[in-house]
Parts: C-alpha cells; sequence; structure tokens
C-alpha cells in the first residue's frame, strides 16, 4: 500500500547520488527485495513510472531482483529457505517459523548516461 | 555522447527513515522513556485501550502520538484523560513514520522515564515496515475481526513484541475461538506474548501494564548502568 512512498524514497537517493555523480540521466535501476519486504512489485513498477516523471530517472527501467525469504524453524531449530510466508519448514514440516532477514529492500545500483 | 555507466549504490530503500529512527532511539534511551507503537486495523480498540491504559497507569509520566488520516478525534480523546497528546495527521500516507514521531517528540519534550504511546495509523499492512525508534510494536487484534487474520497479514504480526487479544468481552456473543486466535498469532510468530484484553471491562489491563512497568523499569536501569 506504501508503494508509492518506497518510489519516493528511491528518488531520494538515486537522484542524489546521480548529481554527486554529474550523471544528467539515470537509465537503469535495480533494487534487490527480500521476499517478506511486503512489497507489490507490480504496485512499484507503477509507483516507479510515476514518481519518477519530472526526475532525471524518468523513463528509466527498473530492475526488482527477488531475495529468497529465511526462517528459523522453532520445531527443528534450522533456518530454512521458504517460498511463501506461511510454508510449512521443508526440513521437520514444521509451521513454527520466525523470518529471519528476507524484508530488505535495497537500491542496488544504477546505470547513467 | 557520453557513455553510459554502473553507480553502485548499496542502499535500503527505507534508509531515510531508519536514520530518524535511530535518532528518535537514541533521545528515548538518554532520557530513559519507553515509547511503543501501538499497530492495529480501524476499529480494534486502540484509542479506548489507551484512554483504559491512561486512567489505570495514575501518577506515571507519559504522553500520546496520535496517528490518523484525517481528523483529530483521537487526540481529543485521549486529552479528555487529562495526559498531553499531539495529533499527527498524515494525509493520503498510510502509516507514521520516523521523521513525524521524531517532530511529535520535540513538541512534547518528554520529562525522563515517561511513557511514550504511538497509536499508528489502523492500517494492518504499511506500519510493520517503518521503524520509528520504539521498544515495542504492539498489534491489537480484536476479537470481531476474524481468527485468519494473523495468517492473512502475517508482516505486522510478526514484526509485533505483543499481541493484545482485546474486546474479549464480545467473545461470548460472537462464536470465536480464542484459543485459535492465539495459536495463529503464534504460527506467524512464534515468540509473541499474547494478553487478553478488555479495554470496555478492563480484564486483562493490569497484565498489560505489568509488562508496560517492567519495560520501563529495565529502561532506566540500562540508564542507570551507564
Ligand atoms: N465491547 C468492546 N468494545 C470495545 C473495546 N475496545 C474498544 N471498543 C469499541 O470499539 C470501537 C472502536 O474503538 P477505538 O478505540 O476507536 O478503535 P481504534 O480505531 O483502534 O482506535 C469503539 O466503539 C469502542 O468503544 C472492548 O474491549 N470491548
Ligand atoms: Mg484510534
Ligand atoms: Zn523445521
Amino acid at each position: 500500500m506504501h508503494e508509492m512512498s518506497l518510489a519516493e524514497g528511491i528518488r531520494g537517493i538515486i537522484v542524489d547520488a546521480a548529481r554527486r555523480n554529474n550523471a544528467p540521466r539515470i537509465t537503469r535501476v535495480r533494487v534487490e527485495i527480500g521476499r517478506f519486504a511486503g512489497v507489490e512489485k507490480e504496485a512499484l513498477a507503477f509507483a516507479f513510472d510515476v514518481v519518477m516523471r519530472g526526475s532525471p530517472a524518468e523513463g528509466a527501467e527498473l530492475v526488482m531482483i527477488d531475495l529468497p525469504g529465511q526462517a528459523l524453524c522453532f520445531d527443528c531449530g534450522e533456518v530454512v529457505e521458504i517460498e511463501n510466508r506461511l510454508d510449512p519448514c521443508p526440513a521437520c514440516a514444521g509451521t513454527r517459523l520466525m523470518p529471519q532477514g528476507g524484508d530488505d529492500m535495497r537500491i542496488k545500483d544504477l546505470e547513467v548516461a | 555522447m557520453s557513455q553510459s555507466r554502473l553507480i553502485e549504490i548499496e542502499t535500503g530503500i527505507l534508509s531515510k527513515n531508519d536514520r530518524y529512527a535511530a535518532a528518535n532511539r537514541t533521545a528515548l534511551a538518554d532520557r530513559g522513556i519507553l515509547a511503543v507503537n501501538l499497530v492495529s486495523s480501524p476499529g480494534s480498540g486502540k484509542t479506548t485501550l489507551l484512554c483504559r491504559t491512561i486512567e489505570m497507569l495514575g501518577n506515571q509520566p507519559l504522553a500520546v502520538i496520535e496517528g490518523d488520516q484525517q481528523t483529530a478525534n483521537d487526540a481529543d480523546r485521549i486529552r479528555a484523560t487529562g495526559a498531553r497528546a499531539i495529533q499527527v495527521n498524515t494525509g493520503k500516507g498510510c502509516h507514521l513514520d520516523a521523521h513525524m514521531v521524531g517532530h511529535a517528540m520535540e513538541h512534547l519534550d518528554l520529562a525522563p522515564a515517561s511513557m511514550l504511546f504511538i497509536e499508528n495509523v489502523g492500517n494492518l499492512v504499511c506500519p510493520a515496515s517503518f521503524d520509528l525508534g520504539e521498544e515495542a510494536k504492539i498489534a491489537i487484534l480484536s476479537v470481531t475481526e476474524g481468527e485468519d487474520k494473523p495468517l492473512k497479514y502475517p508482516d505486522m504480526f510478526t514484526a509485533a513484541k505483543i499481541a493484545l487479544l482485546n474486546k474479549i468481552d464480545l467473545a461470548p456473543h460472537c462464536d470465536v475461538d480464542l484459543d485459535l486466535y492465539e495459536a495463529n498469532l503464534r504460527r506467524v510468530n512464534p515468540t509473541i506474548e499474547i494478553i487478553r484484553t478488555s479495554a470496555r471491562t478492563g480484564e486483562g489491563i493490569e497484565a498489560w501494564l505489568g509488562w508496560l512497568r517492567d519495560r520501563l523499569d529495565a529502561r532506566s536501569r540500562t540508564k542507570a548502568a551507564e
């Protein structure tokens, strides 16, 4: 629901970085999004296009890289990778899992011209 | 024609919020203040619970930051108890951020060893991602919302240290399974503490106050140990 403010956060960081690097135009932005970050990717793509208008990143390509979700299983004590938040533990089929990270939202790099 | 090149960034999208949150956390720790962030869907009983909490805390110095998209209704309800409150209207914003809270904290100029209650915008999704510098997020879930809500909105309940299962006075009237509520909360957050409360009858509020007092004591102990 807050993809608009995420896009604004991205704009602030990348426009700043482009300015510091004397780059007039940003052509591609790569972001890493954890499986459990709660980001609706389509909504972010839409918000990105809207928010970048009139900035050096207008028309830039947004590349979203998925990061896997990890969780600690309270039944077997293993840290396991899971696809969806409510998946059972792949090691022991336990259902009490606490996410460990996987909620990251990072800007990786920019391609500028 | 300039060539295209790559600039490494490696920065969190919410890094600006996180910097404000860290500053809030430091300012709170310096004065041994306990801040909690109340998160829930609209209508679960946050404001009612806060009013009751404030009345039962008696002389405890405290203040409230109220977040809503519109109106100052909730701050007015808090002030009616005699407590200090600041209303933050987020307009279209779906959550409070650390900058808004820092600003409100400056206005409140809290006394050492105060409690600061932050009532977030009623929303089970977005406030989960925004650190405000609080000690803990407190999720309020009322028994009329449905047992499956923790499974449908896991992020918020995962981010919370405690869940207050509120409106339990209504449980006998609405055919709900309180144990299933608790099982589903623990499914998405195996370490969550759960307190069953009724802001109406006062049931369970003492246990909640006990949690708050313990945390506040722990704060002043860490402060004294410095
Ligand atoms: N029966 C009952 N009603 C409650 C309880 N807590 C809150 N309410 C009612 O629920 C409605 C919404 O409460 P409010 O505090 O405004 O919820 P908020 O939106 O989370 O701040 C109000 O009509 C309250 O009187 C409770 O424990 N029991
Ligand atoms: Mg309220
Ligand atoms: Zn397991």
